[in-house]
C-alpha cells in the first residue's frame, strides 16, 4: 500500500542548523493498517507525514503509494488520494465559505466547471448527520462560525468524503478540549473502520496509541526504533512502551506532554 | 440648477460609474476572493483602453472588445507567473507589470501617449446609429455599460459556484488548506488573475471609447478608486452571498461616483478625486482595526492619567 524505502531528508543542509530529520527511514504499510505513531518532540513524526504528502521532496530514497512511485510528484497531485488532518482545527477548512461549499470542494468530483447537484448536496447532508452535531442544518453558514471541535469533525468528514487511499492524522485531537477530543477520536475510529481505510495517526497519548489501530511504531531521531503489532502489542502497557523507548534510544523519553497524558 | 442639467449630470455619472464598476468587479475577484492586491490594475486599465482604441481605429469596433480583454488576460498571466512561478512578491509583481505596461501601452499606441477616436467607429457609435430615432437614442452609452456590468456579474455569480470558482475562493480564504489539498494554488491564482485583468481591460476599453480618446495615464490611480468603491460596497452587502456581494461592489462604484459628482458641484477641484479615494480606502481598511484597538487605547489613557480601575 505505502512503502517508504530508505528515505532521508536534511533541513538546512550545509549550515550550522543542519538537521537530519529523516534518517534512512524504511516503512511498509499494508492495506487496512491503522498505525499509531509515537515519539518525542522532533523525532520526525510530522516530517514523515510531510514526506508522504510531498510538502517537500526527500533527499534520497523513494515513496511508493499504491504501487505508484510518487517520490517526485507535487503535493497537490498526491493529495487526491491522501486525506490529512492537522493539529490546528482551523487549517483544514475555509472559514469564509459555507459548510456546503467546503464539502463540494472536498468531494472533488466532476470537472472544474461543474457544480454540485441536488443529489450530491443531499449526500453531504446525510454524511454530516452522522456527526450528530446538527451541522446538516447549517449547510449555508460560513465555517468560521463553527467551534474548533466542529471544524475538526468537518475536516475529518471532508478528508474522507471521497474515500482516500491513505488517511494521515497529525495529533488531530490535541488542540481540542478532552470531551470533544474523545468524540472526534471515536468518530475517527468509526469512519476508518466503516470505510476500511489505511490510516497513520500521530498521537502523544500513549494509551490511545495502544488502544487504537492494529500496529504501533515509535520514532526517534528520524527513524523507526520500535514497531509492534498483533499479540505482542496487545500485551503492552504504557509502562512497557516507555521502557522500550529507553532501550531503543538509550535515553529517557523527554516529551512532557506524553508523560502527563 | 435646472432639472435637465441635473439629469444630464446624473446620467454621465451613472455611465462613468458603470464603466468603472467593471474594474471594481475585477478587484472583487482578485482582492476579495483571491486575496491578492493586484497593483497592475492601473496599467492594465490603460492597456485595455489602448488596445481597444487601436483595434477600433483600424476599423474593427466589435473586435476591440475581445482584443482588449485578451490583452488584459495576458497581462494578468504575466503578473500571475511572476508571483507563483518566479518567486516575486505578489505586490511587487503587480508594480513591476504596471511599470512595464507604461512602455507597452505607448508602444501599442504607436509611440504616442495620446490617441484620438473622434472620427472612429466604436461600439458606442455603432449602437448610437442602431438606436437612431427610437426612444433610447440618447441612452446608448448607458445601455452598453449596463449590458457589460450585468454580463460580468452574471458570469461571476455562476463561475464562483463552480468547483474552479470555489477553489479560487478557497485559495484566498485559507491558503494552508489549499496547499495540502488537491487544488494547485498556482493554477487557481493564475486563472483568477487572468479573468480579473480581462475585466479591468474591458473597463478601460469602454471608458476610452465612450470619451473618444486615450491617454497613457488614463488608468492612473484606478486601483485606489476601485478599491474605495469595493470597500464602500462591502459596507452595504459585505456579508451576503457572492452574487449579492458583486452587486454591492457595483453599488459601491455608484456611491463613490455620486459623492464625487456632488463634491464637484460644491466647487471641489477635479484633481481632488484621488485624494478622496485614498482617504476612503484608509478609512475603510483602518476603521475596523482602530475600532478594535479603541478599548485598549482608552485603558492606556486611564492608566496614564492615574485613573486605573476606572473603566
Amino acid at each position: 500500500m505505502l512503502k517508504l524505502n530508505h528515505v532521508s531528508k536534511t533541513f538546512n543542509p550545509g549550515t550550522t542548523d543542519a538537521k537530519l530529520a529523516l534518517n534512512d527511514l524504511t516503512l511498509h504499510v499494508r492495506k487496512g493498517d491503522f498505525i499509531s505513531i509515537i515519539g518525542a518532540n522532533g523525532a520526525g513524526k510530522s516530517t514523515l507525514f510531510n514526506a508522504i504528502c510531498g510538502s517537500f521532496f526527500v533527499d534520497s530514497g523513494s515513496v511508493i503509494l499504491d504501487g505508484v512511485d510518487v517520490t517526485m510528484l507535487p503535493e497537490f497531485r498526491r493529495a487526491k488520494v491522501i486525506g490529512r488532518l492537522f493539529q490546528d482545527p482551523m487549517r483544514g477548512s475555509a472559514p469564509g465559505m459555507s459548510i456546503e461549499e467546503n464539502l463540494v470542494l472536498a468531494a472533488g468530483q466532476g470537472g472544474w466547471m461543474s457544480t454540485a447537484g441536488k443529489k450530491e448536496k443531499q449526500r453531504f447532508r446525510d454524511r454530516l448527520a452522522l456527526l450528530d452535531m446538527g451541522l446538516e442544518d447549517r449547510m449555508k453558514q460560513p465555517v468560521g462560525l463553527l467551534s474548533g471541535g466542529q471544524r475538526q469533525a468537518l475536516t475529518l468528514m471532508m478528508a474522507t468524503l471521497s474515500t482516500p487511499k491513505l488517511l494521515l492524522l497529525d495529533e488531530h485531537t490535541a488542540a481540542l478540549d478532552p470531551g470533544t477530543a474523545e468524540k472526534v477520536l471515536a468518530l475517527t475510529t468509526r469512519i476508518v473502520e466503516e470505510n476500511d481505510l489505511t490510516c497513520l495517526m500521530i498521537t502523544h497519548n500513549m494509551q490511545s496509541a495502544l488502544d487504537l489501530g492494529n500496529r504501533t511504531i515509535m520514532m526517534d531521531q528520524g527513524r523507526v526504533v520500535f514497531d509492534t503489532t498483533g499479540e505482542e502489542r496487545g500485551a503492552l502497557t504504557v509502562q512497557d512502551l516507555l521502557e522500550r523507548f529507553r532501550e531503543a534510544s538509550g535515553k529517557k523519553l523527554d516529551n512532557d506532554r506524553m508523560l502527563l497524558a | 440648477m435646472s432639472l435637465p442639467m441635473i439629469l444630464g449630470l446624473g446620467q454621465t455619472a451613472l455611465e462613468l460609474a458603470l464603466f468603472n464598476a467593471l474594474t471594481v468587479l475585477a478587484l472583487f475577484l482578485s482582492y476579495s476572493m483571491l486575496n491578492v492586491c493586484d497593483l497592475s490594475t492601473d496599467g492594465c486599465y490603460a492597456l485595455g483602453a489602448a488596445v481597444g482604441a487601436v483595434v477600433a481605429i483600424s476599423g474593427h469596433p466589435w473586435l476591440s472588445i475581445p482584443a482588449a480583454m485578451g490583452a488584459g488576460m495576458l497581462s494578468g498571466l504575466v503578473t500571475a507567473v511572476l508571483q507563483t512561478r518566479m518567486g516575486v512578491n505578489s505586490l511587487l509583481a503587480g508594480i513591476i507589470v504596471n511599470t512595464g505596461l507604461y512602455s507597452v501601452n505607448i508602444w501599442i499606441m504607436g509611440g504616442s501617449s495620446l490617441l484620438n477616436m473622434n472620427k472612429t467607429e466604436t461600439v458606442f457609435t455603432k449602437l448610437k446609429a442602431a438606436l437612431k430615432g427610437t426612444a433610447l437614442s440618447g441612452q446608448y452609452a448607458l445601455i452598453i455599460g449596463l449590458i457589460a456590468v450585468a454580463a460580468v456579474i452574471l458570469f461571476l455569480s455562476l463561475f464562483l459556484r463552480t468547483r474552479l470558482g470555489l477553489a479560487i475562493r478557497a485559495t484566498g480564504d485559507n491558503p494552508d488548506m489549499v496547499r495540502s489539498s488537491s487544488i494547485n494554488p498556482v493554477f487557481t491564482t493564475t486563472v483568477g488573475l487572468c479573468i480579473s485583468n480581462a475585466f479591468t481591460a474591458l473597463s478601460g476599453c469602454l471608458l476610452a471609447q465612450s470619451q473618444k480618446s486615450v491617454t497613457v495615464d488614463i488608468g492612473s490611480g484606478m486601483v485606489t478608486v476601485a478599491l474605495a468603491s469595493l470597500l464602500i460596497g462591502g459596507v452595504f452587502l459585505g456579508r451576503r452571498s457572492v452574487p449579492l456581494r458583486a452587486v454591492g461592489a457595483v453599488l459601491g462604484a455608484f456611491v463613490f461616483r455620486l459623492v464625487y459628482t456632488v463634491a464637484l458641484r460644491f466647487n471641489l477641484p477635479a484633481f481632488m478625486l484621488k485624494l478622496i479615494s485614498s482617504v476612503i480606502v484608509v478609512i475603510a481598511i483602518s476603521g475596523p482595526y482602530l475600532k478594535k484597538q479603541f478599548p485598549l487605547f482608552r485603558r492606556r489613557l486611564a492608566v496614564k492619567f492615574g485613573k486605573a480601575g476606572m473603566q
